[in-house]
C-alpha cells in the first residue's frame, strides 16, 4: 500500500492516484469530506475523493450505497431536492464549487449530466434538442450555433445518422440514440467534467456497447465520472474506480488494481460477488 | 344440500346480472336529459335560427325579424375581458403550485382553490356588483367580465396545476444540469411541454362561463342594442336566452331556442374539439 | 477563474465565453409572479365575504336572528324574513339528491365494475356533455318541456297515489318544489357521477380480487369488496353533489316558481336563496332590500362554503391532487 504523502488526515479508504511513472495526476475534481443528508437521514458520510483530470473515474457499489447521491454534489443537483444538505466541499480546477460566489447555474454549465433514463425534449427537434443548452443560455450567434450542433453530433457519434433529420422530433429516436443526444446536448455547452449516472442501464447491449466506445473517445478532451452498477462496464470503461458502500468511499484506485488486487475486503468481497 | 347450492348460486348470479341490468338502466337516466334537451333545443331552434338571427338587433314584440346579434357579439366580448383576468392569474397561479410553494402552503392553496370552485356564480355577480357596480353607479360590460374572470381563476389554475405535474421529472431535472436557468427552464421546457393541456383546461373554462347568466344578471346586465362602450351594460347570449324566455311573448320564446341553439352549439363544439386534442395528445405521446 | 482576457477565453470555451451569466434577480421574480398569482385565491375569498358583509351589514344589525327564523319575505313593508328561501334551497336540494344520489351511484357502479369495456368511454363522454349544457338553457327546457309533460302526466299521477299526503296534495300549477328538485337533480347528476367513479376506480384491486378469489359473483364483489370500502368518498360526492345544488341558480328559478312561501306540498310553488337573488336584485328599489338580498346572499355563501369544506376533507384523503369538482 503506497503511503500517501499528504499532511492533512485523509478518509481511510482514499489514496493518492498515481499514473504510470508514479507521478501524481492532475485533478479535474476533487471531493473533501463531503458528507450528504436527506433530512436526517445521513446519505454519504464524509467522503473525500480525487477525480483525475481527461481520465474516467468509475463509482461503483451495490444499490443505495450512494453513488447517485454523491454524484449529485459534484454538479450541486441535489439542492433540487427539498431537505437535502451537503457539508464539505467539491473543487473543480481548485476552485470550490460551494463557494458563495458561485451560481449553481454556472457550476452546470461548466459539470454536465447525463441521466439513467434519455430525456430529450418532448417539444423540441433533434437539433433543437443539442443545442438547447447553449440556446437558453443566451447564445444567439446563429453561426456558431450551427457549428456547434455539428460539433456535438459528432463528438457523440450521432451526426452521421440524424444529420438529414434534424428536425425530427427527439422522441422519434432509438434509446441508444436517444441517449447519445443526450450526451451531445450536454457536450454541447462545454463543460469540463461530464458525469453519467447509469447511462446504459435502459439500453440494450449493442447500444450500450457503442455508448462505451464514446466514453472512450470522449476522455481525451473531457473528464468523465460515471456511476455504473454494472462491474463489468466500470471494467471495462474507466481508469480509476471507486466502490461506495453504505454511504462511504471504502476504496479507490486504478481499474486494474480495484479488480485485480483490491486492498480493502468489501472491496473484494464486492468485486467477487460475495454480495450485491 | 347440492341442488340447494346450485339453485342458490344460480339465484346469486341471476341476482348479479339483475343488478348490471338496474345499473345500466340508471345511467341510461342519467344520460337520458342530455338527449331530451338536446333534442328539444334542436327541433325547436333550428326554425328560428336564419340569417337574420345572427345579424339583428333585438326587436319589439310584434315587429318581425329581430336577431341577438349582439348578445353573441356581447359573450364574446365578455369572454375576451375575463380571458384578461382569468388567464394570466390562473396559469401563473397553476404554474406556481406546481413549480414552488411548499407541500403545506400548496395543500392550503389548493384547497382553497377548490373551494372558491364551489362558490355558486351569482355569489361573484353579487360581488362585482358591489364591488363595481355601486362604486361606478353603472352596470357594464367590464364589472361582467370581470366577474366572469374571477370564476376562471380557480378553475383554470386547478387545471394548469396538475397537467404541469404530469411533466416528468427527467426534464426538469435534465434543463437544470445544462444550467439553464429555473425560470427558464419552467416556461421553455415544462410549461412549454404542457402546454396543450394548458390550452385545453382554458378552452374548457371559457366554454362553462361562455354559458354562466347568474353573475352577468346585475353586472352586465343586458342591452337591447349595440354595445358601444364597455362602462355600459352589455348584451350577452345566456341573459338574452334569460329574459326571453321568462318573457311572456311567443316570438322572444322561438328566439330563445335559437339562441339557445346556438350557444349549445358553441359550448358543445368546444367541449368536442378538446376532446379531440387530448385524445390524439395521448395517441401519439 | 484566473485572470484571462475575453480572447483568451472564447478560444478556450468559445460556448462558455458566449454564454450570458445567469440572472438570478429573473429567477427571483419569475417566483413572486407566479406566488402573487397563486395567493390570489387567498384575496378572492376575502374579497367575498369583505362584499357580502359589507353590503349586508345594516341589514345584519337590524334584524340580526331573526333574519333567519322569520318566514316574512315582504319587502313593500320592509319584512325581511329568509327562512321560505332556506326552507326552499333545503327541500329543493334535498329532492334533488335523492332522486340523483341513487342514479348516480349506480351508473357509477356499473361505469367501473359492472359494464362492457366499449360502453365506458362513451357514457363517460355523453355524461360530460351533459354537464357541460348551461343552466339556462336546461331552464328553457324545463319552462317548456318539462313542467308541462309533469303536469300532464307523473304530477297527477303521484297525486293519486301519494296524494293523501300532504307533500302532493293541492292544486297542480306547474311551476313547484318538485320541479325545481327534479331539474337540480339533472344538473348534479354528472358530478356525483363523475366524483363516484373515480372514488370508486380509486379502491384497490386487491379488494376485488380477494372476493373474487372467495368465489363472490359480480354484484357480490362489488358490494363487499369496493362499494363498503367507498363509502366514504361516496359520501364526500354526495356532499359534493349537495354543494353544487345548493347554489344552482338560472335553471330552478326558470322552474320553482318563485313565491316566498312555506308549504309542504312539493306542488306549491317554492323559492330559493339563489333564485330570490336573481329575481329581486336589480328589482331592489331600497336600501335595506338591497342590503337583505345581500345578506342572502351571505348566507348562500356561508353555507356552500361550508358544505364544500365538509366534501374536500371527506374527499381529500381518497383523490388527493384531483380537482374533484371537474368532470372526469
Amino acid at each position: 500500500m503506497s503511503r500517501p504523502e499528504v499532511v492533512e488526515p485523509r478518509d481511510p479508504g482514499a489514496a493518492v492516484l498515481l499514473d504510470t511513472e508514479g507521478e501524481a495526476l492532475p485533478l479535474a475534481m476533487e471531493a473533501k469530506n463531503v458528507s450528504m443528508w436527506y433530512g436526517s437521514k445521513r446519505a454519504i458520510d464524509n467522503v473525500s475523493l480525487d477525480m483525475p483530470a481527461k481520465a474516467v473515474t468509475a463509482i461503483i457499489g451495490p444499490s443505495g450505497c450512494g453513488k447517485s447521491t454523491f454524484i449529485r454534489a459534484l454538479n450541486r443537483m441535489h439542492e433540487l431536492v427539498p431537505h437535502a444538505r451537503i457539508e464539505g466541499s467539491v473543487f473543480l480546477h481548485g476552485q470550490n464549487l460551494y463557494a458563495s460566489s458561485m451560481d449553481p447555474a454556472v457550476v452546470r454549465r461548466r459539470v454536465g449530466m447525463v441521466f439513467q433514463k434519455s430525456n430529450p425534449f418532448p417539444t423540441m427537434s433533434i437539433g433543437e434538442n443539442a443545442i438547447v443548452g447553449l440556446r437558453l443560455n443566451g447564445v444567439s450567434d446563429r453561426r456558431f450555433l450551427n457549428e456547434r450542433l455539428e460539433q456535438s453530433l459528432r463528438m457523440a457519434a450521432l451526426w452521421d445518422e440524424v444529420k438529414d433529420d434534424l428536425h425530427k422530433s427527439g422522441t422519434s429516436l432509438s434509446g441508444g440514440q436517444q441517449q447519445r443526444l443526450c450526451i451531445a446536448r450536454a457536450l454541447a455547452v462545454e463543460p469540463e467534467v461530464l458525469l453519467m449516472d447509469e447511462p446504459c442501464s435502459a439500453l440494450d447491449p449493442i447500444a450500450t456497447a457503442k455508448i462505451e466506445e464514446l466514453i472512450q473517445g470522449l476522455k481525451t478532451q473531457y473528464t468523465i465520472v460515471i456511476v455504473t452498477h454494472n462491474m463489468q462496464q466500470a471494467g471495462r470503461v474507466s481508469d480509476f474506480t471507486a466502490f461506495f458502500y453504505m454511504g462511504r468511499l471504502i476504496e479507490v484506485g486504478s481499474t486494474t488494481k480495484i479488480f485485480t488486487n483490491p486492498n480493502e475486503k468489501q472491496t473484494e468481497d464486492y468485486i467477487t460477488g460475495r454480495f450485491g | 344440500m347440492e341442488i340447494q347450492r346450485k339453485d342458490h348460486h344460480s339465484w346469486r348470479k341471476l341476482k348479479s346480472t339483475l343488478i348490471s341490468g338496474l345499473t345500466f338502466c340508471s345511467a341510461v337516466l342519467v344520460i337520458a336529459p342530455l338527449g331530451l334537451v338536446f333534442f328539444h333545443v334542436l327541433m325547436s331552434g333550428i326554425g328560428a335560427v336564419n340569417l337574420e338571427f345572427f345579424t339583428n338587433l333585438p326587436k319589439p314584440v310584434g315587429v318581425p325579424g329581430g336577431g341577438m346579434a349582439n348578445a353573441i357579439v356581447g359573450t364574446l366580448e365578455l369572454l375576451a375581458l375575463a380571458s384578461v383576468i382569468g388567464i394570466p392569474v390562473g396559469v401563473l397561479g397553476g404554474i406556481f403550485l406546481a413549480e414552488y410553494g411548499t407541500a403545506r402552503v400548496n395543500a392550503v392553496l389548493r384547497f382553497i382553490a377548490d373551494v372558491l370552485n364551489g362558490v355558486p356564480s351569482i355569489i361573484w355577480g353579487v360581488v362585482v356588483y358591489g364591488l363595481i357596480v355601486l362604486r361606478f353607479k353603472s352596470f357594464s360590460g367590464y364589472a361582467g367580465g370581470l366577474a366572469l374572470g374571477l370564476i376562471m381563476i380557480p378553475l383554470i389554475l386547478r387545471t394548469t396545476e396538475e397537467v404541469i405535474l404530469l411533466v416528468p421529472a427527467g426534464y426538469r431535472e435534465a434543463a437544470l444540469a445544462l444550467g439553464i436557468a429555473r425560470w427558464k427552464t419552467i416556461i421553455q421546457i415544462v410549461v412549454k411541454t404542457a402546454s396543450r393541456g394548458i390550452i385545453t383546461g382554458i378552452l374548457l373554462a371559457l366554454a362553462r362561463v361562455g354559458g354562466e347568466t347568474a353573475p352577468l344578471l346585475f353586472t352586465a346586465f343586458g342591452n337591447h342594442f349595440w354595445n358601444r362602450d364597455l362602462n355600459e351594460p352589455i348584451a350577452a347570449l345566456p341573459l338574452q336566452i334569460f329574459t326571453y324566455a321568462i318573457s311572456p311573448y311567443d316570438d322572444w320564446h322561438r328566439q330563445a331556442w335559437a339562441g339557445a341553439l346556438v350557444l349549445v352549439t358553441g359550448v358543445f363544439c368546444v367541449n368536442v374539439l378538446v376532446r379531440i386534442v387530448t385524445r390524439v395528445r395521448t395517441a401519439s405521446a | 477563474m484566473s485572470a484571462v482576457t475575453v480572447e483568451e477565453a472564447d478560444a478556450i470555451h468559445p460556448a462558455q465565453a458566449r454564454m450570458s451569466p445567469p440572472s438570478r434577480f429573473a429567477d427571483k421574480a419569475f417566483y413572486w409572479l407566479t406566488l402573487s398569482m397563486a395567493f390570489a385565491v387567498v384575496l378572492l375569498v376575502i374579497l367575498i365575504g369583505w362584499q357580502l358583509g359589507q353590503g349586508s351589514w345594516q341589514a345584519i344589525q337590524k334584524f340580526r336572528f331573526h333574519f333567519v327564523a322569520t318566514s316574512t319575505w315582504d319587502p313593500v313593508a320592509e319584512q325581511y324574513g329568509a327562512l321560505p328561501f332556506i326552507y326552499g334551497t333545503a327541500i329543493s336540494s334535498l329532492i334533488a339528491l335523492l332522486i340523483a344520489v341513487p342514479l348516480s351511484i349506480a351508473t357509477a357502479v356499473y361505469l367501473t365494475e359492472l359494464a362492457p369495456l366499449w360502453i365506458r368511454q362513451p357514457i363517460v363522454s355523453l355524461i360530460e356533455m351533459l354537464a357541460a349544457i348551461p343552466s339556462v338553457i336546461l331552464g328553457l327546457w324545463g319552462i317548456f318541456v318539462m313542467i308541462p309533460w309533469l303536469r300532464d302526466y307523473p304530477f297527477p299521477f303521484l297525486q293519486r297515489i301519494l296524494g293523501w299526503t300532504p307533500f302532493f296534495s293541492g292544486p297542480i300549477y306547474g311551476p313547484c318544489m318538485l320541479a325545481g328538485g327534479i331539474i337540480v337533480a339533472i344538473m348534479v347528476l354528472p358530478i356525483i357521477t363523475s366524483v363516484s367513479r373515480e372514488i370508486l376506480r380509486s379502491v384497490p384491486d386487491l379488494q376485488r380480487e380477494a372476493a373474487y378469489a372467495l368465489g363472490a359473483t359480480r354484484w357480490e364483489v362489488t358490494r363487499i369488496a369496493v362499494l363498503s370500502y367507498a363509502r366514504k368518498g361516496l359520501f364526500g360526492a354526495v356532499i359534493l353533489g349537495l354543494g353544487r345544488a345548493l347554489g344552482e341558480t338560472m335553471a330552478v328559478t326558470m322552474v320553482i316558481g318563485n313565491t316566498p312561501q312555506i308549504a309542504a306540498s312539493l306542488f306549491k310553488p317554492g323559492y330559493t336563496l339563489a333564485s330570490v337573488i336573481a329575481n329581486e336584485f336589480t328589482e331592489a328599489t331600497t336600501d335595506m332590500y338591497l342590503q337583505a338580498l345581500f345578506e342572502i346572499g351571505l348566507v348562500l355563501f356561508g353555507v356552500t362554503i361550508l358544505i364544500n369544506l365538509l366534501a374536500q376533507l371527506l374527499l381529500k384523503t381518497i383523490t388527493a391532487g384531483a380537482a374533484p369538482d371537474r368532470v372526469q
